[in-house]
C-alpha cells in the first residue's frame, strides 16, 4: 500500500477514441494531447498554475516531437515553468504515468500532476531502410557534387523500400496477435469464448455509451475542413454485434487453425486521455471531491518467448497484495482486452490454483465475476491507442466507482515485452 | 534645454552617444535636441581620439519616434515650416559629409525623422525584435519626408521599393528592412551594441563598403534607367489616385520630390522635398490627419471615466464568448490576436462551436499566411482558443462577452445564465448595435458589472469600438472593458446608453436618405460613387448590403421608435426584403454578387422597388441631402451627450464608418463650414425636401452665438 499522502483522482477525460485511419487520421497525436488536456483544465476550472508536472505516455512517439509531454506543458493555459516528461511502458504507458504522478505527489515533489497518454497510429514514422538512411547521411556530409553523387551511386532499388514499425516482439520477433494466438491454443481458449468476450465488449460499450456515461469522460472533437463535424463518441463500437456476427470472420494470424480474429482483438487506434491527480488535502483545499484514490500499482513481467501477455498473472495479486485487499474485496474491475484470448488467458490463470502454482503464487487469485468487470466493455469496442489507455481505464474505473459507491477498484494491463500492470483504486 | 539628451562616452576611439530625451517615453527629433546635436557633432569632428561614431537608443524599445509633430502645429505659415523642414535636411546632411564613419544601431521604432537620420548614416544595424519598425509613416499625417528621406532612400533601396514606403507610409520590421537594404546588418539585441562598435571601427579603418544595387535585373532595368524610372513614377501615380481618389496631397507630392531627387539630383531633390513639405503641412488636409493622430494618441490614454477618478482595472486573461456567430468568432479570434487572452466560445450546439472556432482560427491563419505570425506563435495563440456548448471553462472568465441573437429576451436569458456561472466580480458585456443595454441590464443580480461593447464588422478589421456604461454600471467595469478593447486593438469611445448609441445614430438618417434617393429614381450607382467621390470609402446604398437588409431594417425601426418622424426608414427595405434581398450575405442586394464578389447594381432591384431611374441629378445635391441629414444628427446627438467630447465623435465616424478623415469628421467639419452655413442650407432643404432638415436647436445657437464644437 502507499503510505503517506493519499493521492487523488480529481477528474479524467479523453478525446474521443477513433479508429486509426478514420477521423483523426490527419491529427499529429500531440494536438490530440493538447486537446484533450486542455479541456480537462476547462472542464475542472483549474488554475494552469496549480500544475505542478506533466507526465504522459506514448509508445510509438513522432520523430518531430519525441517529448509531447512537455509541448502539453506548454499550452498557454499553463505557466511555461511547469516540467514535463513522457515515458513508455508499452500499452501501460498512461497507467505508468499516473502511478509516476501519484509517486511525486507522495513524496511531496508535487501537489497536483496531469498524467495520462497519448497515441495515433495515423501518424506513426514509416523509416528509411538502414542503407538509405546511410547513404543519405553519407551524401549530406560529402564536401563535393561528385562525393554526394558517388554516395547516391551506391542507391539500389531495395533500398527505397520504407520500413514500417511492426508490433512484434523486438526479443522474439512475434507479432501480438501471434503470441495472442499462441496462448489460444496453449490454454485451451475456445474460438466461440473469445468472440463472447467481444461482443459483451461491443455490447457494453454501446450500452455505457447510450446511457451516457462513456460520453461523459468524452470531450468533443472538432473535426472536418469546416470543423463542424463533431465527434462525441468512439466510433470502433458495434452496437449490433453479435457472437453470430463475430463467428463468421476469418482467423488473421493462423488462417488453417486459429481463433484469434480481428473481431477478438482491439484495433488501431487513434486518441489521448488525461487524469487529473492532486495530493488529498490539496484537491480539499481546492474544494474538488476526488473520485478516487489510488492505492496501490505493481508492474511484473515474464520472458517474452513464453506467454507473452500473461504479465497481468503476476501483477494483479502483486498490486492486491500492496494493496493489502483481496480479490474478493473488489467492487469494480477494468482489464484492459488486448485480445479476447489474452483476456481469458488472464482471467483463466488468476482462478487456477495450477497456474498458481506454475506462477510461484501462494495459491488462486480469484474467480472473475463479469458483472462487475469491464462494465461499459472495453480495448476491444472502445479502442485501444497504445499511449493512451491506461488513463482511459483509470478515468472510466474511477467514475464508475463513484457512481457504485464501490470502495475498491482494479486496473489489469497487459504490454508488450511480457508486461504486466495493475492498479488499485479505492474510494474513501 | 532641460537637461542633455545625448551621453557620450569613448571606447578605443569609438564614440558611443546614446540618445535619451528627459521626460518623454521615447525619443523624438525637437529643435532643442538638433540644438545639441550640432554642438556635439562638430566637437565630435575636431576631437582627434574619435574614428568612428556609434548612435544608440537609451529608451528600452524605441531608436527615434520621428519628428516632434506639436512642435510642427505650432507652425502657421509654410515658410516657417520649410526653414524647419531645412534645418532637419542640414543636419541629415551634415552627418552624411561627416568625415568619420557614424554607426545607426537601431532597436524599437525608428519612423520619420528617425529613419531619415538613420539614413544619412553611413551604416546601419537592426535589432531582430518585432518591436523594430523603421519607415516613414509621414505620408498618414498628410506629409512628406522632410529631412532628406525622400531624396536618399531611393537612392539607397531603388526608386520602386522607396516609393513603397514613402508613398504608403510604410513601417517595415528588420527582416524585410535587410531584405531591402534599408539596413545592413540584423542582429540579436544582446549583441547590437558590441556588433556595432565592431562595425564602427571596421568603417574606421576599411572605409565604407560599396553597396550593390537593389533589386537584381528587373531593379536595374527599372530602378536604373532614366526610361524605366518613368514607367515607375507613372504606375506609382495611378496607384495612388486610386487609393486616395484625389482627396490626399501628400503622396502626390512625395512622388514629385522623389522624382526630382532621381532626376535632376540631390540638391533639387532637397529643395523639392522642404518645399512642399512646407506647402503640405499648412494644409487642412495635413492638420486634420495630425488632430486625428493626437486624438487617437489622446484616446489610447483616456479611459472614459471622469478625470482624476482613480479606478484599479480588473486585469482580463479569460475571455468567455457566448454565441459563436460571425461576430462572436471574430470578437474571440481577435481578443486572442491582439490581446493574447484565453478566449472559450459557448454555443447551443457543438457544429456551431466548431464552425466559431474555425472562423476565429480563421483570422490567425490568415496572419500566418501574411507572415505576421510565426508557425510557433500561431500554435501558441490558437492553444488559447476552445470552445464548447456548455458553461465550463467560465466559472474562472474575467469577462463574458455575449454575441447571440439580437433579440432582447435570448439576450437577458443569456445574462441570467451567465451571471450563475461566472464570479461575482466578473464583468459581463453585451456586444449588441439596436437594444439599450439597461434594458438588458434590468434583470441583473449585479448590474453595476453589465456593459456594453459595440463591435463594428468585420471585427478583426474595423478599428472602432463603443463601450456604453448604464447608469447602474460602476466605474470599475467600464475602465477595465475600455482597456480591454484597447488590448483588443481597438480605438475606443465611452458612448450613452441612448438608442444606435453614436455611429448607428448618425449614420441611420444618412442610410434613410439613401433609400429616399433611391426611390425618387436616383441609379443607385450615381448615390453611391458620389459618396465616394466625397470621401467614403464605400457609398450609403453599398453599405446597407454589407450590413445586411435585415439588420439594417431592424436598426432603422429602432431608430424610428426612438426619435420619431425624423428617421422614419424609406419603404424600399422592406420589399427588398419581401423579394429574399438580405445585402452579401445571401449574394442578393441593391447589388448582384458573383461567388462573393460584387458585380454591379441589380438592376431588377428598380422594378421591384417601382421606379425608374432617372437621368439628371447633380451630385450636389444628393452629397448634399446625405451628408447635411448627418452634419445634423452628429450635432444633436453630441448636444444630447451620446459622446463625451467632440473629440470622440469625430474619430467614431471615421474609425465606425469611414467619415472622410481629411474632413477631420462631421463636427469638424461644421466647424469649418461654420454653424451659420450649415443651419441655412438645412433651413433650405428642410423646404425643399421636408421637416427631417430641420435644423437642430444646437446648431441654430451655436450659430447665434458664432460657437464650435471644437475650440479654433
Amino acid at each position: 500500500m502507499i503510505t503517506g499522502r493519499r493521492v487523488a483522482i480529481v477528474a479524467g477525460v479523453r478525446t474521443p477514441f477513433a479508429k486509426s485511419g478514420t477521423i483523426l487520421k490527419d491529427v499529429p497525436a500531440v494536438q490530440l494531447a493538447r486537446h484533450a488536456a486542455k479541456e480537462l483544465l476547462y472542464r475542472t476550472e483549474i488554475d494552469g498554475k496549480e500544475i505542478d508536472q506533466v507526465i504522459l505516455g506514448q509508445v510509438v512517439p513522432s520523430v518531430l516531437v519525441p517529448n509531447v509531454a512537455r509541448e502539453v506543458s506548454l499550452l498557454p493555459q499553463l505557466p511555461p515553468g511547469v516540467p514535463a516528461y513522457s515515458l513508455n511502458r508499452a500499452c501501460a504507458s498512461a497507467a505508468q504515468a499516473v502511478t509516476n504522478a501519484a509517486d511525486q505527489i507522495v513524496l511531496g515533489n508535487a501537489d497536483t500532476i496531469l498524467a495520462g497518454g497519448v497515441e495515433s497510429l495515423s501518424d506513426i514514422p514509416i523509416l528509411h531502410s538502414r542503407r538509405f538512411s546511410q547513404i543519405l547521411v553519407e551524401a549530406s556530409k560529402a564536401k563535393t557534387v561528385g562525393g554526394r553523387l558517388a554516395a547516391f551511386s551506391r542507391l539500389r532499388p531495395r533500398d527505397l523500400i520504407p520500413v514500417t514499425p511492426a508490433i512484434a516482439e523486438p526479443s522474439t520477433g512475434e507479432s501480438m496477435g501471434q503470441s495472442a494466438e499462441k496462448m489460444a491454443k496453449e490454454n485451451g481458449i475456445t474460438r466461440e469464448d473469445q468472440d463472447r468476450i467481444a461482443a459483451m465488449s461491443h455490447q457494453r460499450a454501446a450500452a455505457g455509451t447510450a446511457d451516457g456515461r462513456l460520453l461523459a469522460e468524452i470531450v468533443p472533437w472538432f473535426g472536418g475542413p469546416a470543423m463542424d463535424t463533431v465527434a462525441t463518441s468512439d466510433n470502433g463500437i458495434r452496437p449490433d454485434t453479435t457472437v453470430e456476427v463475430l463467428a463468421q470472420l476469418k482467423p488473421v494470424f493462423d488462417r488453417r487453425y486459429g481463433t484469434v480474429t480481428a473481431g477478438n482483438s482491439s484495433p488501431l487506434t487513434d486518441g489521448a486521455a488525461v487524469v487529473l491527480l492532486m495530493a488529498e488535502e490539496k484537491a480539499k483545499a481546492l474544494g474538488y471531491e476526488p473520485l478516487a484514490f489510488v492505492r496501490s500499482y505493481a508492474a511484473t513481467a515474464v520472458d517474452p518467448g513464453w506467454q507473452l501477455l500473461m504479465g497481468p498473472a503476476l501483477a494483479v495479486p502483486k498490486a492486491l497484495e500492496r494493496a493489502g485487499i483481496g480479490w474478493a474485496d473488489l467492487g469494480l474491475v477494468e482489464i484492459h482486452e488486448a485480445f479476447a484470448a489474452q483476456v481469458l488467458s488472464n482471467v483463466q490463470a488468476w482462478a487456477s490454483s495450477a497456474w498458481a502454482d506454475r506462477l510461484g503464487l501462494s495459491g488462486p487469485v480469484g474467480e472473475v465475476d463479469w458483472e462487475k468487470t469491464n462494465v461499459m466493455g472495453g480495448s476491444i469496442a472502445i479502442g485501444h491507442p497504445f499511449g493512451a489507455t491506461g488513463a482511459r481505464l483509470v478515468t472510466t474505473l474511477a467514475n464508475e466507482m463513484r457512481r457504485r459507491d464501490v470502495q475498491f477498484g482494479l486496473i489489469s494491463i497487459c504490454a508488450q515485452g511480457g508486461m504486466g500492470y495493475a492498479m488499485v483504486l479505492e474510494r474513501r | 534645454m532641460n537637461g542633455s539628451a545625448f551621453t557620450a562616452t569613448v571606447d578605443s576611439g569609438i564614440a558611443i552617444l546614446t540618445l535619451d530625451l528627459p521626460g518623454e517615453p521615447v525619443n523624438k527629433l525637437t529643435s532643442g535636441l538638433l540644438d545639441e546635436w550640432e554642438v556635439l557633432i562638430e566637437q565630435l569632428r575636431g576631437a582627434d581620439a574619435v574614428r568612428a561614431i556609434v548612435l544608440l537608443s537609451g529608451k528600452p524599445d524605441s531608436f527615434i519616434a520621428g519628428a516632434d509633430i506639436e512642435e510642427l502645429t505650432r507652425l502657421t505659415s509654410a515658410a516657417e515650416v520649410e526653414a524647419l523642414s531645412r534645418r532637419g535636411q542640414d543636419l541629415t546632411d551634415r552627418v552624411e559629409q561627416f568625415p568619420k564613419p557614424i554607426v545607426a544601431a537601431i532597436h524599437g521604432a525608428c519612423v520619420g525623422g528617425g529613419c531619415e537620420l538613420a539614413l544619412a548614416c553611413h551604416w546601419r544595424i537592426a535589432t531582430d525584435s518585432p518591436k523594430t519598425q523603421i519607415g516613414l509613416p509621414e505620408v498618414q499625417l498628410g506629409l512628406l519626408p522632410g529631412a532628406g528621406g525622400c531624396v536618399r532612400l531611393p537612392r539607397l533601396i531603388g526608386a520602386r521599393a522607396a516609393l513603397d514606403i514613402i508613398l504608403a507610409g510604410k513601417s517595415e520590421r528588420a527582416q524585410k528592412a535587410l531584405k531591402l537594404g534599408l539596413v545592413d546588418e540584423m542582429v540579436p539585441k544582446s549583441i547590437l551594441r558590441a556588433v556595432a562598435l565592431a562595425a564602427a571601427d571596421r568603417l574606421a579603418r576599411e572605409g565604407i563598403p560599396r553597396r550593390t544595387g537593389p533589386g537584381g535585373p528587373a531593379g536595374a532595368l527599372l530602378d536604373g534607367t532614366p526610361m524605366g524610372r518613368q514607367i515607375v513614377y507613372r504606375m506609382a501615380r495611378k496607384e495612388v489616385l486610386k487609393k486616395t481618389g484625389g482627396h490626399y496631397p501628400a503622396p502626390l507630392a512625395a512622388l514629385e520630390a522623389v522624382r526630382i531627387g532621381l532626376e535632376q539630383g540631390a540638391l533639387e531633390g532637397f529643395r523639392a522635398e522642404r518645399e512642399r513639405f512646407g506647402a503640405l503641412a499648412v494644409t487642412p488636409v495635413s492638420r486634420n490627419l495630425v488632430r486625428i493622430f493626437f486624438a487617437t494618441t489622446a484616446l489610447k490614454k483616456d479611459d472614459g471615466v471622469p478625470p482624476g477618478l482613480e479606478v484599479t482595472p480588473i486585469p482580463i486573461h479569460r475571455l468567455g464568448v457566448v454565441g459563436s456567430g460571425f461576430m462572436g468568432a471574430a470578437i474571440a479570434g481577435t481578443a486572442v490576436l491582439n490581446a493574447q487572452v484565453e478566449s472559450r466560445l459557448k454555443d447551443s450546439e457543438l457544429p456551431r462551436v466548431g464552425r466559431g472556432l474555425k472562423a476565429a482560427l480563421g483570422i490567425l491563419d490568415e496572419r500566418l499566411r501574411r507572415r505576421r505570425l510565426s508557425r510557433p506563435q500561431h500554435q501558441r495563440l490558437a492553444g488559447l482558443l476552445s470552445g464548447s456548448a456548455d458553461y465550463s471553462g467560465f466559472t474562472r472568465a474575467d469577462l463574458v462577452i455575449e454575441a447571440v441573437f439580437e433579440d432582447l429576451v435570448v439576450k437577458r436569458r443569456v445574462l441570467a445564465e451567465v451571471e450563475a456561472e461566472i464570479r461575482p466580480e466578473a464583468i459581463f458585456a453585451t456586444n449588441t448595435s439596436t437594444i439599450p443595454i439597461r434594458d438588458i441590464a434590468a434583470g441583473a443580480s449585479r448590474p453595476e458589472r453589465v456593459i456594453g461593447m459595440h463591435f463594428f464588422s468585420p471585427v478583426e478589421r474595423m478599428p472602432l469600438l463603443e463601450v456604453i456604461p448604464t447608469d447602474r454600471t460602476d466605474a470599475r467595469t467600464a475602465v477595465s472593458v475600455v482597456r480591454f478593447g484597447r488590448a483588443m486593438g481597438k480605438t475606443v469611445i465611452v458612448v450613452r446608453d441612448h438608442p444606435g448609441f453614436w455611429v448607428n445614430r448618425i449614420l441611420s438618417p444618412y442610410l434613410n436618405e439613401a433609400g429616399v434617393l433611391v426611390e425618387e429614381g436616383v441609379p443607385v450607382e450615381l448615390i453611391d460613387r458620389t459618396m465616394t467621390r466625397w470621401g467614403f470609402p464605400v457609398g450609403p446604398v453599398a453599405l446597407m448590403d454589407e450590413v445586411g437588409l435585415d439588420v439594417a431594417q431592424k436598426a432603422s425601426k429602432v431608430m424610428h421608435a426612438a426619435f420619431g418622424e425624423r428617421m422614419a426608414p424609406p419603404a424600399l427595405i422592406g420589399r427588398m426584403l419581401e423579394d429574399d434581398r438580405l445585402g452579401r450575405k445571401n449574394g442578393r442586394g441593391f447589388y448582384g454578387y458573383h461567388e462573393g464578389h460584387k458585380t454591379g447594381v441589380d438592376e431588377r432591384v428598380y422594378r421591384i422597388l417601382g421606379v425608374k431611374p432617372l437621368e439628371g441629378f447633380a451630385h450636389e445635391d444628393i452629397q448634399r441631402r446625405l451628408v447635411y441629414l448627418m452634419l445634423n444628427e452628429a450635432a444633436m446627438a453630441c448636444a444630447e451627450g451620446v459622446v463625451q467630447s467632440a473629440r470622440d465623435g469625430d474619430i467614431g465616424a471615421i474609425f465606425g464608418i469611414g467619415f472622410p478623415a481629411f474632413r477631420g469628421g462631421p463636427l469638424r467639419l461644421i466647424d469649418d463650414l461654420s454653424a451659420g452655413n450649415v443651419v441655412e442650407t438645412l433651413t433650405r432643404l428642410a423646404t425643399a425636401h421636408g421637416a427631417r432638415f430641420a435644423p437642430a436647436p444646437v446648431l441654430e445657437a451655436m450659430a447665434a452665438h458664432g460657437e464650435r464644437f471644437h475650440p479654433l
